[in-house]
C-alpha cells in the first residue's frame, strides 16, 4: 500500500514537472474588477478603458513607462523648436494597424484634431488645450504647434487619452478598437470578458504572450475564490485589502505592493452652504484620523497625504502637517465658524472598498467633534450623475488616479468646486514652465495652496495591492497611469 | 393528558423563548448596550470572542454583541411595522370582500390581490427602493406592501365559511348590516388565524429585511442590521468568521423561533385542535 501510494504520487510528480518542462504558457487571464463601459479611451473616462486599451491595442506619440517615464512610442524621436512652441515629432514608419491600414502622419493630424475639436468627447480635453494647429510634414514627420511653449506636451500626450486612431475606424473604437499595438481586439462578452490576441505584424518587439484575457469580477469575495481556482491569473488591483496576507502566504501567488497615482480624498463641496467656510472645512480636515482609515478601511496599505499629490513624484512635500488628527481644534473651529453641534452633512459613497469602509470611518470620526453625517451607498452612475455632475453633495469620498492633476483644481466648475483665482493663474503659468527647476517651484506651491485652503479632506494614497500567479513576469508593480500594459508580461516556465 | 399538553406546547415554548428573547435584546439595547455602537476603534478589530467582548469585535473594532441588540431593533421594528401594515390594510379588504362576496367589489380587490401577489416581492422592494433611496422606511414599505394581500386573502377565505353560519344569520335578522357582522362577528373569530399568520409573516419580513439590508437597501450605516453585518463580513469569512457566524445564527434562529411560534401557537389556538383535548 506505501509502495502503491509513493508510485502514484512520483508518477504524478513526474507527470507536473514532464508537462510543465514543455512549454511556457502563453496566455494570460488577467482580473479586472470593473468592466469598461467602452474601449475608446478617447472618448470616455473610465479607467477601466485603458486598462485594457492602453499599451495593448492603442499607441500614441508617446507612452509611460512602468516607472512613469515618459517614452517613444509611435513618435521615435522629436525636436522642440521656436522656444518650445512647435514640437516636430519623427514618427515609427512602416506601422500598419491591426485592420492593414497603414499609419501615417495624417492619423496624427486626425487623432490630435478629433480630440481637441468643439464636440470632441475626450475626458481630457484640457491636454491639448494649448494646442493651435497640427501640422503633417511628410507621411512620417508631424508638427505641433502650440500657443505657448508647453512643458508637458510629451507627458500629455502620454496619456491614454492621446491614443493614435486611424480616420477610417475611429468611429467604432468603443466597440470595435483597431489600433497599432501589440495585441489586437477580437472578442468582447459583455459583463464577463475582453480576450485579446497577438499581432503578428506588430512594428515593435514582439511580445511573449499570444492571448490575454480580461475577466470582469466586481464583487471581492468572486475576485478571491476565481485566484484561489486558478480562473484568474493576476489581479493587478485586487479589490479586496483584508485577504492579501493570505494570499501572500499561499506560495503560489505573488503579492506585489507599489504606488498608485490614486489621491484617495474627502471631496467636500466647496460652495455648499456650511463647506464654503474655509474653517468648517479645516474642521474637518482636523477630526479625520488618516491612519484609523487606512488600518480600518485598507487594513494597512496606503501612505497619508496631506495634498493632492503622489508621494512618489519628485516634487511631493508632505503636508500632512497642515491637518493633524486633532479633534479639540475641530471643535474649537467649528465654534469660530458658529455650527457647533447643528450641522449635518450628506456623504456619498462610491461602491470600492475605500470609500464604503473610509465612509463608515469618517461619519464615526466626525461625530465625535459633533457633525453628524447622512450616509447614502450610491452606484457609480449614480455618483457621476448626482456628485459629479449635479454637485448635488457635501461630502464624498473618491480616487483620483489619474497622474500628477493637480491641475483639477484650477478648473472651473470642477465637482469639488474650489474657486481660487491664484491657482489658476498658478496653474496656468506651470503649464507654459519648461525650466523644470521653475517647475518643481511651482508644483510645491500648487500642493501648499490646495493644502492650506483646506479644499478636500486628503486621506491616503492609494496602493497598488497587485496579486499575480508567481510564475508571471512582467506586470508593472507601480500605477504611473491607468494601465494593464502587456507587452513585457510572460511565464517563467 | 399530560403527556399531550407536552406535545402541543412542543413548538410553542422554545418559539416563544427565542422570540421573547430576542425581543428583550431589542427592547434592552434601548437603554443598555455593553458597548457604544456609533464608535470605532480601528486598533480593537477583528477580536474572537473574549470576556470583554462576549462575541469579538467586527472590522471596525466595533461590540458585535452591542451589534446585534440594535441590529434587532432595527429588524424587529420594520419587520412589525411591516406585519403591521399588512393587517390594517388587508384585513378590512378581506372583510370587505368577503361581505360583498360574488359582488364586483369582491372581484376588485381578489383581482388586486393577484396583480401585487404575482409581482416577485424582492424585485419590488428593489425597485422601490431604487426609487425612492435606501433606508429603513422604504424597506418597511416594500415588505409591507407584500403582506396586504396575503392577509386579505387569508381573512377573506376565513370570513367567508363564516358568512354560513347560523349565528351570522342570527345577526343579519337582528338588523345589523354587513359591517358591523363583519366587526363584531366575523373578526373575532378569525382572529387566532391572523395572529398565527403574523408570525409567520414577521418571521419573512425578518427575512425580507436582512436581504434588502445584505444588498445595501435596507437601513443605511451606521444604524446596525443584521443583513449589512453580514455584507460587510463577506470578504472576512477567511480570516474572521465569526464576523459572519454570529449575525448569521442570531437571522436563523430569529426565524426558527418565530416559526415555531406560530405553528405553536396555531397548534394552542386552533379550534378544531382544542376540541380533541
Amino acid at each position: 500500500m506505501k509502495f502503491f501510494t509513493r508510485s502514484v504520487t512520483s508518477l504524478m510528480l513526474a507527470a507536473v514537472f514532464s508537462g510543465s518542462a514543455l512549454a511556457a504558457k502563453t496566455d494570460i487571464t488577467i482580473g479586472m474588477a470593473l468592466e469598461p463601459p467602452n474601449l475608446d479611451p478617447t472618448g470616455g473616462a473610465a479607467a477601466a478603458i485603458d486598462e485594457v486599451v492602453y499599451a495593448n491595442i492603442f499607441e500614441g506619440l508617446t507612452r509611460f513607462g512602468a516607472d512613469g517615464s515618459v517614452n517613444p512610442a509611435l513618435a521615435s524621436e522629436w525636436a522642440i523648436e521656436e522656444e518650445g512652441k512647435r514640437y516636430v515629432f519623427t514618427l515609427q514608419s512602416g506601422v500598419k494597424y491591426h485592420d492593414g491600414a497603414d499609419f501615417t502622419a495624417e492619423d496624427v493630424k486626425f487623432s490630435l484634431d478629433r480630440a481637441r475639436g468643439e464636440d470632441s468627447t475626450n475626458a481630457q480635453k484640457g491636454l491639448f488645450a494649448n494646442i493651435t494647429d497640427v501640422e503633417v510634414i511628410d507621411d512620417t514627420t508631424v508638427a505641433v504647434n502650440l500657443e505657448n511653449p508647453d512643458g508637458n506636451l510629451l507627458f500629455n500626450l502620454a496619456w491614454g487619452d492621446a491614443i493614435i486612431l486611424d480616420s477610417a475606424s475611429a468611429e467604432t473604437a468603443a466597440t470595435a478598437p483597431v489600433g497599432t499595438g501589440p495585441f489586437k481586439f477580437s472578442n468582447w462578452v459583455q459583463g464577463d470578458r475582453i480576450d485579446i490576441e497577438r499581432n503578428p505584424d506588430y512594428w515593435g518587439e514582439a511580445v511573449a504572450l499570444e492571448k490575454a484575457t480580461f475577466k470582469f469580477i466586481s464583487e471581492p469575495t468572486a475576485a478571491f475564490a476565481a485566484l484561489m481556482a486558478g480562473d484568474v491569473d493576476a489581479f493587478p488591483n485586487y479589490p479586496a485589502p483584508e485577504n492579501l496576507p493570505q494570499l501572500e502566504a499561499d506560495p503560489r501567488f505573488s503579492v506585489v505592493l507599489g504606488s498608485t497615482e490614486g489621491e484617495t480624498i474627502l471631496s467636500m463641496n466647496n460652495k455648499s452652504e456650511a463647506l464654503s467656510d474655509v474653517r468648517v472645512r479645516k474642521a474637518i480636515a482636523h477630526a479625520i484620523d488618516r491612519q484609523a482609515i487606512i488600518d480600518g478601511a485598507m487594513f494597512g496599505y496606503g501612505t497619508p497625504i496631506g495634498s493632492h499629490f503622489a508621494p512618489h513624484h519628485p516634487s511631493y512635500l508632505d503636508l500632512t502637517g497642515n491637518s493633524p488628527f486633532d479633534q479639540d481644534a475641530a471643535r474649537a473651529l467649528l465654534k469660530e465658524a458658529g455650527v457647533e453641534g447643528d450641522l449635518t452633512l450628506s456623504l456619498k459613497l462610491p461602491p470600492p472598498a475605500y470609500a464604503r469602509r473610509g465612509g463608515e470611518i469618517i461619519a464615526a470620526q466626525l461625530r465625535e467633534v459633533g457633525i453628524d453625517t447622512e450616509i447614502e451607498n450610491v452606484e457609480w452612475a449614480q455618483w457621476l450623475e448626482q456628485v459629479f455632475k449635479g454637485k448635488d453633495f457635501d461630502l464624498t469620498i473618491v480616487s483620483h488616479t489619474e497622474p500628477l492633476d493637480i491641475g483639477i483644481y484650477a478648473r472651473d466648475d470642477y465637482y469639488f468646486q474650489y474657486d481660487n483665482p491664484n491657482f489658476k493663474e498658478l496653474i496656468g503659468a506651470f503649464n507654459v514652465e519648461t525650466d523644470p527647476e521653475q517647475r518643481d517651484v511651482m508644483l510645491k506651491q500648487a500642493q501648499t495652496m490646495v493644502s492650506e485652503d483646506y479644499v478636500n479632506g486628503f486621506l491616503f494614497q492609494l496602493a497598488k495591492t497587485g496579486v499575480a500567479n508567481n510564475k508571471i513576469e512582467g506586470l508593472w508593480a507601480n500605477q504611473p497611469t491607468q494601465a494593464n500594459d502587456l507587452t513585457g508580461v510572460s511565464w517563467t516556465d | 393528558m399530560a403527556s399531550t399538553t407536552r406535545k402541543r406546547f412542543r413548538n410553542l415554548v422554545p418559539g416563544a423563548f427565542l422570540v421573547v428573547l430576542f425581543f428583550g435584546a431589542a427592547i434592552v439595547s434601548f437603554f443598555y448596550t455593553p458597548f457604544d455602537v456609533e464608535t470605532l476603534n480601528i486598533k480593537q478589530r477583528m477580536l474572537t470572542p473574549n470576556a470583554v467582548n462576549w462575541l469579538g469585535t467586527d472590522h471596525f473594532g466595533r461590540d458585535i454583541l452591542s451589534m446585534l441588540m440594535v441590529g434587532a431593533r432595527t429588524s424587529l421594528a420594520v419587520a412589525f411595522i411591516a406585519v403591521g401594515i399588512g393587517l390594517l390594510f388587508g384585513v378590512p379588504l378581506g372583510l370587505m370582500a368577503a361581505s360583498y362576496r360574488g359582488g364586483w367589489i369582491d372581484e376588485f380587490i381578489m383581482r388586486g390581490n393577484d396583480l401585487v401577489f404575482a409581482f416577485p416581492a424582492l424585485v419590488i422592494a428593489i425597485m422601490i427602493t431604487a426609487v425612492f433611496g435606501p433606508g429603513a422606511v422604504n424597506a418597511i414599505i416594500a415588505i409591507g406592501i407584500f403582506n396586504i394581500p396575503v392577509f386579505a386573502r387569508l381573512t377573506r377565505g376565513a370570513s367567508l365559511s363564516l358568512w354560513n353560519r347560523e349565528f351570522i344569520m342570527a345577526a343579519r335578522v337582528a338588523g345589523k348590516n354587513s359591517a358591523r357582522i363583519s366587526i363584531e362577528h366575523i373578526l373575532p373569530n378569525i382572529t387566532n388565524l391572523l395572529i398565527v399568520q403574523g408570525t409567520i409573516q414577521f418571521s419573512l419580513g425578518i427575512l425580507a429585511e436582512a436581504g434588502l439590508s445584505y444588498v445595501g437597501l435596507g437601513a443605511q450605516p451606521p444604524t446596525p442590521s443584521w443583513g449589512r453585518m453580514l455584507a460587510d463580513s463577506q470578504t472576512l469569512t477567511t480570516i474572521a468568521p465569526h464576523l459572519a457566524l454570529f449575525p448569521g445564527m442570531v437571522i436563523v434562529l430569529t426565524v426558527l423561533g418565530l416559526n415555531l411560534l406560530g405553528d405553536g401557537l396555531r397548534d394552542w389556538l386552533d379550534p378544531r385542535l382544542r376540541r380533541e383535548r
